[in-house]
C-alpha cells in the first residue's frame, strides 16, 4: 500500500501535450502503417494499385518534410485517456477535459487542422473542432500506475463502418459473410480510403461491439494479434480472406486492401452475437503520450490502449 | 476505343493549363495521369446549397476564373487576417453531388471536376459525355499533403463567414497539381465502369457457402455486386 499520493499532474501542461499530439497524428504516419504500406507498394504487381501506393508513401514523406497534414480531412479529433490508480490531475478531471478542448481549438489554428465539426442540424461551424459533446474524451483505468496516457486519434470518415444484429446459428460464416459484405460496399470506388485496419468488434451490446470495433481498427498497431489463441486465429483468417478478394487501393485491381485484421470481443446476451466492422484508413492518424506527474512527457506510436487489466483478463 | 482490363491502361501523363480546352480534354483517356496549372475553385454541399437551392447569385463570375472545379476543402491557415495558407487538400466523395455537378457544368461552364470516387454511369451519360466534359478522381484519397504543395496560393475566398472554412468557395492557384486519374472521358467512358466489373469476379467465389443473415432489415440491398449508392 502506498503511503505517499502523487503529485498532481499541471492542467497546462496537458494543454501543450493535447495540442502536440494532434500536431504529431496530423503530420507524422507512424511506422508500423509506413512500412507495412511501403511493403504492399513494392509487392504490387498491378500497375495502378503499384502507382496509388507509391504516391501514398510519397505522401508520407512529403507530409513529414514540408511539417503539413499528411490529409486535408484531418477528421474529428479524439482522445483516449488511460489513467493510472493512482494519478491525480489539477484542477481534476474537469481541468483535463477543458485542456484538451483548449489544446484542439489551438491546434486546428496553428496546425492547422479542417475545422470539420459543425452542429448536425444548422451545420454551424466554428472553426476550432469543439462543440456539443466534441471532442469525445474515452477513459479507461490502470492499476498500479501514477501516469496519465493521452492518445490523439483524429477520425476521418463518412464511410467505412457498419453493424449487424447476427445471432449464434450464424455463427463464423455470418461474420465472415458481414465482413465481406462491409468490403464490398465500402471498398468498390476506394470509399473506405484502403488499404484499411479492418477492426471486429463481436459481442457486448450494440454500442459495446461498435465501440470496440473501432478501437480495434484505430488504436492496436499493425501486426498485433489478440492475447485470445482462437481471436487471433480468426483475424489471420480474415486477414487470408481480405487478400483474395482482389482488391487494392481505390478499389483497382490488387491484394493489399485490408492491411491488418483486428478482432476484440465482449461478453454478450446468451440469445444474441452483435458484430461491428470498422475500416480505418491508410492516413492513420494517431499519437501517444505518457504525462508522469514529474512533468515528464514521453511521446510514442503505440497506444498500448488494450491492456490486459482493459480486457479484464485480470480481474475475477 | 475503351480497354477491356485496367492492367492494359497506358496511365498516359498529361500536363494542362486551366481553363482547358476541349482538344486537351479529348486526348484524355481513362487512367490517365493528370497535371494541372491555373486556377481550381473548390465546391462541396454548402456551395451548391447556396447557389441552386437558394438560387443565391454566385459571388464572382465563375467562367472568367476556370473551368476546374474540385469537390474538396483545404486544411488552411491564417497567416495574417485574411491571408490564407493551403497546407493539405483532400477530396470528398463525389456521388453526394451527382444533382447538382449537372447545373455546375450547364451554368457555370464547368468541363472538368475533380473528386473522390467518380459517379454513377447515368451521370456520365446523360452529362459528361453531351459537354465532352471528363472527371478526375484523386489518388489513393488521402494524400492531401501532395495536393497542397501544388496549391500556390489562394486568390480569393467566398462565403466563408456564412458557410465556413470547410464549405467556402476557395479559388486556388496551383502549379503542377496532381496526379490525378482520368475517370470518365469525354466520351463518357469510365475507370471504374471496369474495376468494379473486375472486383465482381474476384469477389463473388468469396461469398460461396456463407449464407445471408438470420436478421434482415428493410432497405438494404443484398447483391454483393449491387452498389450501396
Amino acid at each position: 500500500m502506498r503511503t505517499t499520493e502523487a503529485a498532481a499532474i499541471r492542467a497546462s501542461l496537458i494543454r501543450e501535450v493535447a495540442f502536440e499530439l494532434n500536431r504529431r497524428a496530423a503530420i507524422a504516419i507512424p511506422r508500423d502503417v509506413e512500412s507495412s504500406i511501403g511493403d504492399l507498394a513494392r509487392r504490387e504487381t498491378q500497375k495502378l494499385s503499384k502507382f496509388v501506393l507509391l504516391e501514398i508513401v510519397n505522401n508520407y514523406k512529403a507530409a513529414v518534410d514540408d511539417q503539413r497534414p499528411m490529409c486535408a480531412d484531418t477528421g474529428l479529433p479524439r482522445f483516449y485517456a488511460k489513467v493510472g490508480n493512482d494519478a491525480r490531475v489539477e484542477g481534476g478531471f474537469v481541468a483535463l477535459e477543458r485542456a484538451v478542448r483548449e489544446g484542439t481549438a489551438e491546434a486546428t489554428r496553428k496546425v492547422p487542422l479542417r475545422p470539420n465539426r459543425v452542429h448536425p442540424l444548422t451545420r454551424k461551424d466554428y472553426n476550432n473542432n469543439v462543440g456539443i459533446h466534441a471532442p469525445t474524451v474515452d477513459y479507461s483505468w490502470e492499476p498500479e500506475a501514477d501516469w496519465i496516457d493521452l492518445t490523439c486519434f483524429q477520425k476521418g470518415g463518412l464511410f467505412g463502418g457498419d453493424y449487424r444484429m447476427l445471432f449464434p446459428q450464424d455463427g463464423i460464416p455470418g461474420i465472415k459473410r458481414f465482413y465481406l459484405d462491409v468490403i464490398s460496399e465500402f471498398f468498390k470506388r476506394g470509399l473506405s480510403c484502403q488499404p484499411a485496419i479492418v477492426g471486429v468488434g463481436i459481442g457486448g451490446t450494440k454500442d459495446v461491439c461498435v465501440r470496440l470495433a473501432k478501437e480495434a481498427a484505430c488504436l492496436r498497431v499493425v501486426g498485433d494479434r489478440n492475447p485470445d489463441p482462437g481471436v487471433a486465429e480468426l483475424e489471420e483468417e480474415l486477414h487470408e480472406i481480405g487478400k483474395k478478394t482482389g482488391l487494392g487501393p481505390m478499389g483497382f485491381k490488387g491484394e493489399g486492401a485490408v492491411l491488418d485484421v483486428h478482432v476484440e470481443v465482449a461478453y454478450t446476451h446468451t440469445g444474441g452475437m452483435p458484430v461491428s466492422i470498422h475500416h480505418q484508413c491508410f492516413a492513420l492518424r494517431r499519437a501517444t503520450a505518457r504525462i508522469h506527474p514529474d512533468g515528464n512527457v514521453d511521446y510514442r506510436e503505440n497506444p498500448l490502449w488494450f491492456t490486459g487489466y482493459y480486457r479484464r483478463e485480470t480481474v475475477s | 476505343m475503351t480497354p477491356g482490363d485496367t492492367s492494359d491502361l497506358p496511365m498516359d501523363e498529361h500536363r494542362l493549363t486551366t481553363p482547358v480546352g476541349a482538344e486537351d480534354l479529348g486526348r484524355l483517356k481513362i487512367g490517365d495521369v493528370v497535371f494541372l496549372t491555373g486556377l481550381v475553385f473548390t465546391g462541396r454541399n454548402g456551395l451548391y446549397q447556396k447557389l441552386f437551392e437558394e438560387k443565391a447569385a454566385p459571388p464572382v463570375d465563375i467562367p472568367s476564373l476556370t473551368n476546374v472545379t474540385f469537390h474538396c476543402s483545404p486544411a488552411v491557415a491564417e497567416k495574417a487576417p485574411g491571408v490564407w495558407e493551403v497546407a493539405a487538400v483532400t477530396a470528398t466523395a463525389s456521388f453526394r453531388f451527382e444533382k447538382h455537378v449537372p447545373m455546375l457544368m450547364d451554368q457555370y461552364g464547368v468541363r472538368l471536376v475533380i473528386g473522390k470516387g467518380g459517379m454513377s454511369p447515368e451521370v456520365y451519360e446523360k452529362h459528361f459525355k453531351r459537354l465532352g466534359a471528363v472527371f478526375l478522381n484523386t489518388v489513393g484519397y488521402g494524400i492531401g499533403a501532395q495536393y497542397g504543395r501544388g496549391v500556390k496560393g489562394v486568390r480569393e475566398v467566398h462565403w466563408l463567414e456564412e458557410l465556413g472554412i470547410a464549405q467556402a468557395m476557395w479559388v486556388l492557384e496551383v502549379e503542377g497539381f496532381g496526379p490525378f486519374l482520368v475517370e470518365c472521358d469525354s466520351q463518357g467512358n469510365s475507370l471504374y465502369g471496369l474495376a468494379l466489373g473486375e472486383s465482381n469476379e474476384t469477389l463473388k467465389p468469396l461469398y460461396e457457402g456463407l449464407p445471408l443473415p438470420s436478421l434482415r432489415r428493410l432497405g438494404e440491398v443484398h447483391n454483393p455486386e449491387d452498389e450501396v449508392f
